[in-house]
C-alpha cells in the first residue's frame, strides 16, 4: 500500500531525513519510534504533504502511484489521515461546516453522493458517541478554546467519520493524561481493520501498551536503524534510544 | 505542488466577472459642472421651482468649501470639471419590462440579475437604476394597495412633492460635506421609499444600481421614510463595467424611522475595483445616515463592500428618539490597489437608546482597510448603550488594516464595549483544511466565511447568497 525509498528530505539547509525505507502493507499497524529531533514528525508531515520540507531524493508511492506529485487534498481524497501533532485553531469556522466540507470533499473524490445536512448530523452523531467527544463541540469553531485533550480527541473523532485507508498519527499520544490517552487508543483501536493500515508516530512507549503496533521501527538521526515486532518497543523503553545505538555500534564495529 | 501564498495571491487576485459595457444610446451633459448644468439636469427632470432652488443653493455652497483630507484613502486629485453630470438610457417611461430596451434586460441577465425571473421567483421588487434613470419598477401595484411608495426618486419629486420637500435634506443637509454637498446639487435619480403608518412592507425592496456611461459620475439620492409602527427592508446592491477612467460616486441616502418603525438597509457593493496595478476603479464617496425620530424606532444598516477603487462610506445613526436602536454590520474587502476608509457614526441622543456595530474588514494584495468609527454619547442619552466589535484579517504580507475609533461620552450611565482583533490566515490553517481533504480555495473561502458570519447572518437570504457569491464563500449554517 505504501512503498517509502531512500526518501531524503531538507528543511531550508538542514537534512533531516538520510534515506528512509518502509513498507506498509493494508492491515497493518506499525509504530515509529525516535528521539526529540529525529525527523518523526517530518516522515508524518512529508507524508501528508506539508509543502516546507523539501523532498531531495528517494520516492514513496501509494497504491503505485507517486504520493510526491499529489497535492495534500488529492491525498486526504485518496484516503490519507495525518492526525496533528499541534492541531490548528480555524476561528469562525464552526467543527460541524468544517467537517461537512471535508467528508464532502472526499466523497465527491470517491465517487459517493455528497451528504446533505440531515445525512450529515446523523453520521455525526452516531460517530461522536463512540469516542465520548462532547456533541457542544460540533457548534464550536474548529479547535478554538479547546485543551489540548480536546484538540487530539476531536483528531481521532475526524479520523473515525472520514475513514481513511492510512492513518499516520504525529505523536497523538503527547499531552494526553492516562483517561485521554486510553480514550485516544480505543478510536484507533476501533478504526484497525483489514482494509485500513496506521502509522503511529510516537515518542514513548506507553501507547503502544494499548495500540499493539505489529511492527515497530526506530528512526535515529533520519534513518530507520532498527526494526522489529512490539517487542522491540518494550526493550525500547528499558534500554533507551541510546541503549539502541550503542547496541548497534557494537554491531557494525564486530 | 504549489505553494500556499501564490494560492491565496491567486485567489484573491481573481478578475473582475462583471466587466463589460452595454451599447446603449446614452442623453449625455457635456463634461463640467455650473448652474447651467445644474438648471438642464433639473430640467430634464421637470422639477418643480423649489427643487433647482435647493440644488443651486447646495451648488453654491459647494463652491465655498474644499475637499476633505483626513481620510486615510489617497488617490490623485478629481478634475470635477472632468465630469459629465448627466447621463440616461434615451427611451424612457415604460410600463413593462417588454419596453426595456433588450440590450439592457440582457446586461442585467450577465449581472446574475434577471428582473422577471426575480419577479416571478424571489417576490423582490426591482427598481433598477441604470446610470441615472429608473427604467424598470416592479410590483409597483402591489405595494400601491399597502399605500406603500416605491418610485424613482424623479417621480417622487413630482408624483409626491410634499413628502420629498419635508424629508429631503433633513437626515444629510445640503451643507453636510463635500461629497453630499455635490450630490445636493446635481444628484440625477435613485429610489424614493414611503412605509405608510402600521404597514408592513411584505417584500424586500431592492434597486440595482449600475454605472455604465464613460466619464459619467453617478448622484444618487435615495430617500426612505418609515412612518409610526411600519417596517422595510430595502436591498442595495451594484456591478459596474470594467472600465481603465476612475469614476466618481457620490451618493446620499436619507433614511428616517418614526415611532416603534424599522428600517433594514443592506447594501452589497461590488463596482468595479481597478485592475492589479490600481488602474481604473470607482471612486465612491458615500453619505449614509439614518434618523430614529421616534420612541422605539430601528434602524438597521448591513453593508458588504467589495469593490471601487476608494471607498469612503460612514452609514451613521442618529439615536434621538428614546429607547431607539441603531446597528451597523458591515464587511469590508480590499485587495489587489483597493482602498477602503469605512465605519459608522453612532450618535447617542435619546434615552436607552442602544447601538451595535460589527465590522469586519479583510485586506488582501495590497489592499489597505480603516475602520473609522465614532461613538458619541450625548448628556442626554441616560442609559445609552454601545457595543463595538471590530475585527481585520489579513491575507499576505502586503496590505495594511487599520482602526481609529472615536468615542466621546458625556453623561456618566453610559456603558460602552470595544471590542478589536486583527488575524492572518496562515499557511498552517490552509494546510490543516488541505489534509482533511478541503482545497485550498474552498480553505479561504471557508475561514474567509466564517470571519463574516456574523454580517452575512444580518443580510435577507438572496442577499447572502450574492454576497456570499462575491467572497467566493460556500454557504454557511448548514447544519444546526
Amino acid at each position: 500500500m505504501l512503498e517509502i525509498k531512500n526518501l531524503h528530505v531538507r528543511a531550508g539547509n538542514h537534512e533531516i531525513l538520510k534515506g528512509v525505507d518502509l513498507k506498509v502493507d493494508v492491515g497493518e499497524v506499525h509504530s515509529i519510534m525516535g528521539p526529540n529531533g529525529s525527523g518523526k514528525s517530518t516522515l508524518a508531515q512529508v507524508l501528508a504533504g506539508r509543502e516546507t520540507y523539501e523532498v531531495t531524493e528517494g520516492e514513496v508511492l501509494y497504491d503505485g502511484k507517486n504520493l510526491l506529485e499529489m497535492a495534500p487534498e488529492e491525498r486526504a481524497c485518496e484516503g490519507i489521515f495525518m492526525a496533528f501533532q499541534y492541531p490548528v485553531e480555524i476561528p469562525g469556522v464552526g467543527s460541524a461546516q468544517f467537517l461537512k466540507a471535508a467528508l464532502n470533499a472526499i466523497r465527491k473524490a470517491r465517487d459517493l453522493e455528497e451528504l446533505d445536512a440531515m445525512e450529515f448530523l446523523a453520521l455525526v452523531k452516531e460517530k461522536i458517541k463512540l469516542l465520548g467527544v462532547d456533541e457542544k463541540l460540533l457548534h464550536r469553531s474548529v479547535n478554538e478554546g479547546f485543551s489540548g485533550g480536546e484538540k487530539k480527541r476531536n483528531e481521532i473523532f475526524q479520523m473515525a467519520l472520514l475513514e481513511p485507508r492510512l492513518c499516520v498519527m504525529d505523536e497523538t499520544d503527547s499531552g494526553l493524561d492516562i483517561d485521554a490517552l486510553k480514550i485516544v487508543a480505543k478510536g484507533v483501536n476501533d478504526m484497525r481493520s483489514p482494509e485500513r493500515a496506521i502509522i503511529v508516530v510516537t515518542h514513548y512507549q506507553r501507547l503502544l501498551n494499548y495500540v499493539i503496533p505489529d511492527y515497530v521501527h526506530v528512526l535515529v538521526d533520519g534513518r530507520i536503524v532498527k526494526s522489529g515486532g512490539k517487542d522491540l518497543a518494550l526493550e525500547l523503553e528499558e534500554k533507551g534510544y541510546a541503549g539502541i545505538e550503542e547496541e548497534l555500534r557494537a554491531g557494525a564495529k564486530a | 505542488m504549489s505553494d500556499p501564498t501564490t494560492t491565496i495571491e491567486s485567489f484573491v487576485s481573481q478578475d473582475y466577472k462583471w466587466g463589460f459595457v452595454t451599447e446603449i444610446e446614452q442623453d449625455i451633459a457635456p463634461p463640467g459642472l455650473n448652474e447651467d448644468i445644474i438648471r438642464m439636469i433639473s430640467a430634464k427632470k421637470n422639477e418643480p421651482e423649489w427643487l433647482l432652488e435647493w440644488r443651486l443653493k447646495a451648488y453654491r455652497y459647494w463652491l465655498t468649501i474644499k475637499e476633505p483630507t483626513w481620510h486615510n484613502v489617497h488617490y490623485p486629485p478629481i478634475n470635477y470639471q472632468g465630469v459629465s453630470y448627466y447621463a440616461a438610457p434615451k427611451k424612457k417611461e415604460l410600463q413593462s419590462l417588454d419596453e426595456v430596451d433588450p440590450e439592457l434586460l440582457r446586461t442585467y441577465e450577465k449581472l446574475g440579475i434577471p428582473l422577471e425571473e426575480q419577479k416571478m421567483l424571489t417576490g423582490v421588487a426591482v427598481d433598477a437604476v441604470f446610470d441615472s434613470v429608473s427604467v424598470a419598477t416592479t410590483f409597483k401595484g402591489k405595494l400601491a394597495e399597502l399605500g406603500i411608495i416605491f418610485c424613482s426618486f424623479s417621480e417622487a419629486a413630482q408624483e409626491h412633492p410634499e413628502l420629498v420637500r419635508k424629508y429631503l435634506g433633513s437626515v444629510v443637509p445640503y451643507t453636510d460635506n463635500f461629497f453630499a454637498t455635490l450630490n445636493s446639487a446635481v444628484f440625477t435619480d435613485g429610489s424614493f421609499c414611503y412605509i405608510p403608518k402600521g404597514v408592513r412592507c411584505p417584500m424586500e425592496l431592492s434597486t440595482y444600481f449600475r454605472i455604465n456611461a464613460e466619464s459619467t459620475g453617478q448622484f444618487e439620492r435615495t430617500l426612505i421614510i418609515a412612518e409610526p409602527g411600519s417596517y422595510v427592508s430595502y436591498l442595495e446592491g451594484c456591478t459596474a463595467p470594467m472600465r481603465d477612467e476612475n469614476q466618481l460616486h457620490a451618493a446620499v441616502v436619507e433614511l428616517i424611522a418614526h415611532d416603534d418603525a424599522t428600517i433594514k438597509y443592506s447594501t452589497i457593493q461590488n463596482w468595479y475595483p481597478g485592475d492589479k496595478n490600481g488602474k481604473g476603479g470607482i471612486y465612491n464617496f458615500v453619505t449614509k445616515r439614518g434618523k430614529c425620530l421616534g420612541r422605539n424606532s430601528h434602524i438597521s444598516w448591513t453593508q458588504v463592500e467589495t469593490g471601487s477603487a476608494i471607498t469612503w462610506k460612514y452609514p451613521s445613526c442618529m439615536l434621538i428618539g428614546d429607547n431607539s436602536v441603531g446597528e451597523f454590520y458591515s464587511v469590508a474587502l480590499t485587495n489587489h490597489r483597493q482602498q477602503a476608509d469605512t465605519g459608522t457614526k453612532m450618535t447617542h441622543i435619546g434615552k436607552n437608546t442602544r447601538s451595535t456595530i460589527i465590522s469586519k474588514g479583510i485586506s488582501a494584495g495590497h489592499g489597505q482597510n480603516t475602520y473609522r468609527g465614532g461613538v458619541k454619547i450625548l448628556k442626554s442619552a441616560t442609559g445609552a448603550r454601545n457595543y463595538t466589535q471590530c475585527d481585520s484579517l489579513l491575507i499576505g504580507d502586503k496590505c495594511g488594516a487599520h482602526t481609529f475609533p472615536y468615542i466621546e461620552v458625556k453623561n456618566p450611565t453610559a456603558k460602552m464595549e470595544h471590542e478589536a482583533s486583527t488575524s492572518k490566515i496562515g499557511d498552517d490553517q490552509i494546510f490543516y483544511c488541505n489534509q482533511r481533504g478541503i482545497s485550498k480555495e474552498d480553505a479561504v473561502n471557508l475561514i474567509v466565511n466564517g470571519f463574516c458570519k456574523e454580517v452575512f447572518r444580518e443580510l435577507p437570504m438572496e442577499f447572502a447568497v450574492e454576497a456570499q457569491k462575491l467572497l467566493g464563500v460556500s454557504l454557511e449554517g448548514s447544519v444546526g
